[in-house]
């Protein structure tokens, strides 16, 4: 449904030095695809290029290179006109919602429809069932200023869909919300994607947000996808180190600071390694750390441990020290590693014994 | 006093009404469309068009830093060309009028700069065209700043329009003048003065509740 292929965005800096214009690279050779009914998160710090990322797929900005297409349609080398044809079928919701505050909520999500050319009736006859669908039927005669942040953007949600779009883009569309706020969007959102089959992009910094509606993350670091994985995955075992920071982060799930500071890279004679576990699936329900106790030797000390449930699967993670001799401690972490534990080892701590 | 005395008085408050109003709608529309051309040329705008967009802003920075009453001097042929002389309300609100149209440019295309850019580019999001954007964003949204400008104007207007009382314009400028000070009649200089306030603070009233009427901000 979204396809971007070879994406790049240069931007000229501002004033000359030594003759050559200076450049800032924002996106590098971007190449991802979203799939129709899927809903992609981009996750990314601030400044790593997620708002460019997303402003690329509708053409708010043009890529310097490469081409981007949506429903089969390539955007980039359309005319004026039929560009924006084409952004009838694209909806986009953003951080602080943009709606017009000299406008009702009614002629709010009527806007998209003015813009078509749609007659009057035509109109009355499409937005209020999607005020209804957002739950605001009763807020339509009142002005944005009325209304608090998430029923605001709830009317830009329904002005969103009001020309029936295949794709929705979401620029940050719940950083401005508190937790509950949030949860209540982002079900709006799912129901939306069960509902009509849209597919949704969206960009955000919170890991939340792709554990609660994404089917697939891509995490984008200095202008570049650095790391692409179904949720399930990237929750339980992320590839990048800037994935595993995110993952942290998010479950708070760090060895304790005191034992931090004593963790060393390389093992030493004496030392027993900190590993951090995360088992999803039947691994779960198996009982791993006694089992380990019995048939390895190896004791095992839990310092941090954490069930957390991502959509349909359920992810266990957990901070452990194990203690034994290295030859024991090496065959305990060949048999998580074989029971489909996903087994990271933080560092070494010396022995106290 | 006598009853020829209010007769002029009320004859000046008419034509100074006249000149204020007569100027004030022809320089609010060509002053309102300049306003938005300074604003969406801009670069980065909607129509973007920097080099448009600079000639139009040095133009306008021209016609805001002439005095009036020597832009008022100055145009005399010009007025004489468009109204047949250069004497009379008429004549006076030709200078009003180029001398409001830069303002008004100026005031609109600040109230413009005040629309959240978010605005444009969610419009932008839903295929607008830059004329769609013109009309149903961007002059609906400035709509309170427009009427601040608008207000802000007029004021203007009043008080330049007793200039004009020097080329023979006529009104309460003229008449405070000639019969206040020249003829040393302080009762003609007080009511004329007074006249002026109530008529300030009677668009500036007006203008208030228009931009709390129009503004749902």
């Amino acid at each position: 449904m979204i396809r971007l292929h070879n994406v790049s965005k240069i931007y000229p800096l501002k004033g000359r030095r030594g003759g050559s214009p200076r450049t800032i690279q924002a996106l590098k050779d971007i190449n991802f695809h979203v799939p129709a009914g899927q809903v992609h998160g981009v996750i990314g710090l601030s400044g790593a290029g997620k708002s460019t990322l997303i402003r690329c797929i509708n053409l708010l900005e043009r890529p310097t290179t490469g081409s981007v297409s949506v429903d089969g349609q390539e955007l980039t080398g359309l005319s004026r006109q039929a560009l924006n044809q084409a952004r009838h079928r694209i909806g986009m919701i953003f951080q602080h919602f943009n709606l017009l505050t000299n406008r009702t909520v009614f002629a709010n999500v009527a806007l998209p429809l003015e813009l078509m050319g749609m007659k009057r009736a035509e109109i009355h006859q499409r937005v209020t069932p999607l005020l209804e669908l957002v739950g605001l039927a009763d807020k339509a005669r009142q002005y944005p200023a009325q209304l608090s942040g998430g029923q605001k953007q709830r009317v830009a949600i329904a002005r969103a869909l009001a020309s029936r779009p295949k794709v929705l883009l979401c620029d940050e569309a719940t950083s401005a919300l508190d937790p509950q706020t949030t949860g209540s969007i982002l079900a709006l959102l799912r129901d939306i994607n069960h509902k009509l089959g849209l597919t949704i992009l969206l960009i955000t910094h919170e890991m939340e947000v792709v554990k609660s509606i994404c089917h697939r993350v891509s995490l984008i670091s200095d202008g570049e996808l650095v790391e692409e994985a179904d949720v399930g995955d990237f929750f339980t075992a992320p590839r990048t180190q800037l994935g595993r920071e995110f993952l942290n982060d998010f479950l708070q799930l760090e060895p304790p600071r005191s034992l931090f500071e004593r963790l060393d890279a390389t093992p030493g004679e004496r030392t027993h390694p900190v590993v951090r576990l995360a088992f999803s699936g039947d691994a779960v329900s198996t009982p791993l750390i006694s089992r380990l106790a019995r048939e390895c030797g190896v004791d095992v000390s839990i310092l941090q441990a954490k069930v957390e449930s991502i959509q349909e699967r359920t992810l266990g993670l957990m901070i452990a020290e194990l203690m034994g001799p290295p030859a024991k401690t090496r065959e305990a972490i060949d048999y998580l590693e074989s029971h489909d534990l996903h087994v990271e080892v933080l560092g070494h701590v010396q022995r106290d014994d | 006093m006598s009853s020829a005395m209010i007769d002029l008085i009320l004859r000046a408050t008419l034509d100074t009404l006249y000149m204020v109003a007569i100027s004030g709608v022809i320089a609010a529309l060509v002053g309102i469309p300049l306003g938005v051309l300074l604003y969406v040329t801009r670069p980065g705008q909607v129509l973007a068009q920097p080099a448009v967009n600079g000639v139009l802003g040095i133009v306008t920075n021209i016609g805001r830093s002439i005095p009036f009453i020597i832009l008022m001097v100055a145009i005399i042929p010009f007025t004489r060309m468009l109204v047949g002389t250069s004497i009379g309300t008429n004549a006076a609100a030709v200078p009003l009028t180029i001398a409001a149209i830069p303002f008004i440019a100026r005031l609109v295309e600040g109230a413009l700069n005040e629309i959240n850019p978010g605005l444009v580019e969610a419009a932008q999001s839903m295929g607008a065209t830059p004329w769609q954007i013109i009309t149903r964003v961007l002059l609906p949204e400035a709509r309170g700043g427009i009427f601040t400008a608008m207000t802000v104007t007029l004021v203007t207007l009043v008080s330049y329009s007793a200039m004009a009382g020097a080329v023979g314009g006529g009104g309460l400028g003229d008449l405070g003048i000639r019969y206040g000070y020249n003829r040393f009649n302080p009762t003609v200089m007080m009511i004329t003065v007074a006249i002026l306030v109530v008529m300030v603070q009677g668009f500036q009233s007006l203008g208030d509740y228009l931009v709390r009427k129009s503004d749902h901000k």
